[in-house]
């Protein structure tokens, strides 16, 4: 990413990255005007950041040796971006790839409880109303499950990319 | 210098220095390769060995100046030119093997998958490197393997142009010495042209046809280019006994001990910097330290 990209997008990024999910979700609601859309639209503009952000770092810190190796063997600008640029920065993005899909199913849980209808979080509101406690609290532990099992997921594919140097 | 292979004309090279002004690492260098030579190119750091190489790698452009191989003018990286850089550059998620075949790949589209990796295999076996090993990652494999492999990818390619970086710079005095001579074999079975750049007189002289001193930068130049009369093949411990390897290790210690820094700094007023050749003939014993009497210099 060229520096002059990087100065003029992050100052946007940085605005919007603290933004929370539900501080979204009426802007969504009145935009896209139908609530499982609107979901998708919060999901993915809150969790986008972090992979964003870490595609950004790890792709500018790809040491110029290995850059220099693609210029002086003439690979085109998309078989450097494939074959050097892309397994050099793995590491990092799938880092910002973990982050993400942690804030992705915090975010899933908030957007299902505010829109209704489907999902764990739907679900874990429908049973505080029906004041069944167990089910709430059943409900709170299978998040807690479903999340470590994502993570872990995307701990296994991060052991498949990493390198040592 | 009409029938260089490789030509170096008129290059100059200045960075800003950050406070309006101009910093000039060379100026106006000119000097020339043959086909099918060895050369060594020694000097202080600083003085813009390591900017030579990469314009004449294309990696970076000079201010003014053109460097031609066979004639035409260089610009850009380009297959023609290997580059052994000094800290291996080898990509660490690839194996050794794949590190090479990475580089064939590229320089011959058309081979068939097996042909390259037979391909990439014998030159990792002419730099000592078989069985398991080559199918090891980078980060499994010591300094010296890793520049073996290093040395592999830029032969495998079979360049017109072979541009050395200090590849030796990061290795003990042993694994540097077995390294050379495998360098020296690979080399000696082709036609290649071989740049260096080093810091080591003994290894230059044991691997160089001609050696290009230059001065102390800034405004540093190529001052001399000191041609190596020793017979090829040469041994390591052979060629201490021969009786020019003295009065040339003396000539380039006095160089960079003294004159590099006394030839240092000139203007060149627009003019062309060539070096001077050196030829040193000596057939008397070694143990006479002052060549002067044995010295011819010409003017190229």
């Amino acid at each position: 990413m060229s520096s002059i990209a990087y100065k003029a997008l992050n100052p946007f990024i940085q605005v919007l990255r603290p933004i929370s999910p539900l501080a979204w979700m009426p802007l969504a609601l009145f935009v896209i005007q139908d609530s499982e859309a609107s979901a998708i639209f919060v999901i993915f503009i809150c969790s986008i950041w972090p992979m964003l952000i870490n595609t950004a770092f790890g792709v500018a810190g790809v040491r110029e040796d290995w850059v220099n190796v693609a210029r002086t063997h003439e690979l085109s600008a998309l078989k450097t971006a494939f074959t050097v640029i892309l397994p050099a920065a793995a590491p990092t993005i799938v880092t910002g790839m973990r982050i993400s899909i942690g804030i992705a199913w915090l975010v899933i849980v908030a957007a299902e409880m505010l829109v209704g209808g489907t999902g764990i979080g739907y679900y874990v509101w429908n049973e505080w109303n029906n004041l069944d406690l167990t089910s709430v609290i059943f409900s709170i532990l299978m998040i807690g499950v479903v999340g470590m099992l994502l993570d872990s997921l995307f701990g296994l594919l991060q052991r498949a990319v990493a390198y040592a140097e | 210098m009409g029938s260089s292979f490789l030509s170096v004309e008129r290059l100059t090279q200045r960075y800003s220095d950050g406070k309006g002004g101009e910093f000039t690492v060379f100026e106006n260098a000119s000097f020339g390769i043959y086909k099918g030579e060895f050369v060594c190119i020694l000097g202080h750091s600083g003085c813009g060995k390591s900017t030579i190489m990469n314009i004449l790698a294309g990696l970076a452009e000079p201010t003014a100046g053109v460097v031609k191989m066979d004639g035409i003018a260089v610009s850009g990286p380009s297959l023609d030119r290997g580059v052994v850089f000094q800290n291996y550059s080898l990509l660490p998620w690839l194996s050794a093997l794949k590190n090479v075949t990475f580089g064939v790949a590229a320089r011959f589209p058309d081979w068939t998958k097996s042909q390259v990796i037979e391909h990439s295999t014998e030159f990792l076996a002419k730099v000592g490197l078989t069985g398991d090993a080559i199918h090891r990652k980078p980060s499994q494999l010591s300094g010296g393997m890793r520049q073996r492999v290093s040395i592999a990818r830029a032969f495998a390619n079979e360049p017109k142009l072979l541009l050395l970086d200090e590849p030796f710079g990061a290795l003990d005095a042993l694994t540097r010495g077995t390294i050379q001579d495998e360098l020296t074999k690979v080399w000696s079975g082709t036609d290649q042209t071989v740049f260096m750049i080093t810091h080591d007189i003994d290894e230059a002289i044991l691997l160089a046809d001609r050696i290009q001193l230059m001065t102390n930068g800034p405004l540093a130049r190529v001052a001399e280019s000191v041609e190596i009369t020793i017979p090829r093949p040469r041994d390591r411990t052979a060629i201490v006994e021969h009786p020019n390897y003295y009065a040339i290790r003396n000539h380039l210690v006095q160089f960079l001990g003294n004159r590099s820094a006394k030839l240092a700094g000139r203007d060149t007023a627009g003019e062309t910097q060539s070096p001077e050749t050196v030829r040193i003939e000596t057939t008397e014993a070694a143990d006479d330290h002052d060549e002067g009497p044995h010295l011819r210099a010409v003017q190229a």
